[in-house]
C-alpha cells in the first residue's frame, strides 16, 4: 500500500520508512509558531518544563498580530511578554509591528515555511501552510511549549480525505474561498474531524498560490487536522525566491489509502456566502443577495483573504465606486509587503476614494479584537473564516463569510451582493 | 503511575458545535489567568455559570465540542470554572488535545452524551471511561484513553509529564 503526502511527511520527520493512519509517532519540528495571545501562555508553560533554552533559536517564530498594534494595556503586556522572551532566547524570527503581518500571510511570504515541512503553531489556522505542500497544524499553548523545548511532538497519523475539484469555473468571480466554502458546506464543520484534507484536481492545478493558501487555511473549519495540496511547478516558482531553507516535495502514491474521496465539479459553482453562525451554512451568492439583508460593515483581510490577489479583486470592484452610505469598510493587507504594493500600485487610493479605511496588517476585527467590532444587531460581510456567535463583536451581531469580490460588491450596494450587480 | 481519581458531579448540558469563541470570547484573551477566564466561561450559553457551577460538576455536550480556535484558554476556563470532566458525543481535535495537556479529562461517549439529563449526579472513572448516572442508576461506557494519554492525565498534564521526562534525561 502506498502513502499519502501527509503520511510521507510525518514518516520522514519521525525517521520511519512507512506509516499508516492511526499510528502514533514523534515527529521532528521544522518550525514552531505562536502569537501575542497564545505565546504568553506558552512561555509560562515553557518555564515550568525545566529547560533553559528553546530547541533551536532559528525555528521558533513569535508574531504580534492578534491584538497588535496593542489595543489596550493588557494586550500591550502580552506583546511585551513575547518580545522579552524572544530577546532572552535570542530568537532570529521575532518581528516587531511594522515589519510583520498576520502570521499565516507572513510566514509563507517570507519563505519561513517550505514544502515538506512539519510545522506546529499555537493558532488553529496554522493549517494554512498546507497550501505549500507542508504538514502544518494548530496546537494549544502547552503543546507549543513542549515543541519549543524539545523540537518534536507526538502526532497521531490522520486518515486522509481526498477532495477532487474537477472543471474550470464559468463564473470569473469564483475563487479558492468559494471552493473551500463549498467543501465545508458539503461535509459540515466536523466532516473532516481529525483528518487530513487533501485537495487535488484540475481546478487546484489552475489555482494560484494565494488561492491555495486560502483553501488550506480553512481546512480547520471542516474540523481537519491539516489541509494539503501537493507542491507543483507553481509552488516551486513561489518558493524559489523566498525560501530560507531547502525544501522537499511529496506526492501521494497512486495506491495511497484514503478514508473517503469527495468530488466537486466547479464548472457551475457560484461564489458562496456562509450565513451565521457556522461556516458550513453556505448559499450561492444569488440566493444570499435575494435575502436582501442590509449590512453595516465589510471586512476585507485576514489570514484567509488578506493577500495580494484578494486586495486586487476588491479594488477591481471598488474602482471609481462609492461605498454605500450606511456601510463602513475596513481593508487590511496581510503583510507590510502586500501593503506597500497596494500603495505603489494605487489600490490604497482606490479604497480610500471609495470610502474605505485601510489598516495596518493585524488580525483586528476577524476575532472581534479591535479595528471594527460589531455592535448589537449589526451585520457584516467578511472575507474572514469564522462566523460563530459573537466572533466579531456582540453576541447578537452577525457575520456572513464571502470572497473579496462579493464583500466589495456588498459594500457598494449596502446588502449582500454579487460582483455582477456592481460591474 | 499515579491513579486517576474517580470524579463525581452534577451534569450541565450544552448542544452541538459549541465553539471556543463561545467557551471564552476573544475579548477576554488579553488575560490568561484561570480565574479571570473562568468568570467569563460560556457566558453567552449559561449566564452566571461560575456562580452556579459547583467544584467537580461535569459538562455534557453534543458533537464537535470545542471547535474553532486553538486557544488553550478555553479548557483552562472550563477547568477553573469548576468542571472536573467533559463528556461529549465528539470533540474538535485541538480542544481535545489541549484539555488532556492541561489535565482536564475529556470523554468521548456518544450514548451517555445523548442520554444524560441536566442535574443528574454522575460518577466517572476517567481511566476506564465508565460513567455511572447515580440519579437514574444507569451505566455508560465512554472510549478509553490510549495508554500514554492516560499517563499524561495521571501526571496532571503534559508539562508535569514532560518535566519528568526531561529530568530523567539528565540523570
Ligand atoms: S486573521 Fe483571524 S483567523 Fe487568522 S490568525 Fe488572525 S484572528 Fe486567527
Amino acid at each position: 500500500m502506498g502513502m499519502t503526502i501527509t503520511e510521507k511527511i510525518l514518516a520522514a520527520h519521525a525517521g520511519l520508512e512507512k506509516v499508516a493512519a492511526g499510528d502514533l509517532l514523534n515527529a521532528k519540528l521544522d518550525l514552531v509558531l505562536a502569537n501575542d495571545i497564545t505565546g504568553p501562555l506558552a512561555i509560562k508553560e515553557f518555564a515550568k518544563i525545566g529547560v533553559n533554552s528553546v530547541f533551536d533559536r532559528e525555528k521558533v517564530v513569535l508574531i504580534p498580530d492578534h491584538f497588535a498594534p496593542a489595543k489596550d494595556i493588557p494586550s500591550a503586556q502580552q506583546c511585551l511578554d513575547i518580545k522579552t522572551f524572544a530577546r532572552q532566547q535570542q530568537l532570529t524570527h521575532y518581528y516587531e509591528v511594522g515589519r510583520t503581518g498576520i502570521e499565516h500571510c507572513f510566514l509563507p511570504e517570507q519563505g519561513l515555511v517550505v514544502p515538506g515541512d512539519v510545522v506546529i503553531g499555537a493558532d488553529s489556522h496554522t493549517c494554512t501552510y498546507g497550501g505549500l505542500g507542508a504538514f502544518s497544524t494548530g496546537v494549544g499553548s502547552t503543546d507549543l511549549a513542549v515543541g519549543m523545548a524539545q523540537g518534536e511532538l507526538w502526532f497521531r497519523v490522520p486518515e486522509t480525505m481526498k477532495v477532487v475539484f474537477q472543471g474550470v469555473p464559468q463564473n470569473p468571480w469564483v475563487t479558492g474561498k468559494d471552493y473551500i466554502l463549498a467543501v465545508i458546506g458539503k461535509i459540515g464543520v466536523d466532516g473532516a474531524r481529525y483528518k487530513a484534507l487533501e485537495f487535488t484536481g484540475e481546478a487546484i492545478s489552475n489555482l494560484s498560490m494565494d488561492g491555495r493558501l486560502t483553501m488550506a487555511n480553512m481546512a480547520i473549519e471542516a474540523g481537519a487536522k491539516n489541509g494539503i495540496i501537493a507542491a507543483d511547478a507553481k509552488t516551486l516558482e513561489y518558493v524559489l525566491s523566498r525560501a530560507k531553507r531547502p525544501w522537499k516535495t511529496y506526492q501521494s502514491d497512486e495506491d495511497a489509502v484514503y478514508s473517503e474521496v469527495v468530488e466537486i465539479d466547479v464548472t457551475k459553482l457560484q461564489p458562496q456566502v456562509a450565513f451565521p453562525h457556522l461556516p458550513s451554512n453556505v448559499r450561492d451568492v444569488a440566493a444570499a443577495a435575494a435575502a436582501n439583508l442590509p449590512i453595516d460593515q465589510v471586512v476585507i483581510g485576514s489570514c484567509t483573504n488578506g493577500r495580494w490577489e484578494d486586495l486586487q479583486a476588491a479594488a477591481q470592484i471598488l474602482k471609481n465606486k462609492k461605498i454605500h452610505a450606511g456601510v463602513r469598510v475596513i481593508v487590511i493587507p496581510g503583510t507590510p509587503e502586500i501593503y506597500l504594493r497596494a500603495v505603489r500600485e494605487g489600490l490604497v487610493e482606490i479604497f480610500v476614494e471609495a470610502g474605505a479605511v485601510v489598516s495596518t496588517p493585524t488580525c483586528g476585527p476577524c476575532l472581534g479584537g479591535h479595528m471594527g467590532i460589531l455592535a448589537k444587531g449589526e451585520r457584516a460581510v467578511s472575507t474572514t473564516n469564522r462566523n460563530f456567535v459573537g466572533r466579531m463583536g456582540h453576541p447578537e451581531s452577525e457575520v456572513y463569510l464571502a470572497n473579496p469580490a462579493v464583500a466589495a460588491a456588498s459594500a457598494v450596494l449596502g446588502r449582500i451582493a454579487s460582483p455582477e450587480e456592481v460591474l | 503511575m499515579a491513579e486517576l481519581q474517580k470524579l463525581k458531579g452534577r451534569v450541565w448540558r450544552v448542544g452541538h458545535d459549541v465553539d471556543t469563541d463561545l467557551i471564552i470570547a476573544a475579548r477576554y484573551l488579553t488575560h490568561s489567568e484561570g480565574d479571570y477566564l473562568a468568570s467569563h466561561c460560556l457566558e453567552d450559553v449559561i449566564p452566571d455559570l461560575t456562580a452556579k457551577v459547583q467544584q467537580g460538576d461535569i459538562l455534557v455536550a453534543g458533537k464537535n465540542f470545542g471547535c474553532g480556535s486553538s486557544r488553550e484558554h478555553a479548557p483552562v476556563a472550563l477547568k477553573y470554572a469548576g468542571f472536573s470532566c467533559i463528556i461529549a458525543q465528539s470533540f474538535a481535535r485541538i480542544f481535545y488535545r489541549n484539555a488532556i495537556n492541561i489535565g482536564l479529562p475529556v470523554l468521548v461517549a456518544p450514548e451517555a452524551a445523548a442520554a444524560l439529563e441536566e442535574g443528574a449526579v454522575l460518577e466517572v472513572d476517567a481511566a476506564t471511561g465508565v460513567i455511572k448516572d447515580l440519579t437514574k442508576q444507569q451505566t455508560y461506557r465512554g472510549e478509553a484513553f490510549p495508554a500514554f494519554m492516560l499517563e499524561i492525565l495521571s501526571a496532571g498534564g503534559a508539562i508535569p509529564y514532560v518535566r519528568e521526562k526531561v529530568k530523567q534525561q539528565y540523570v
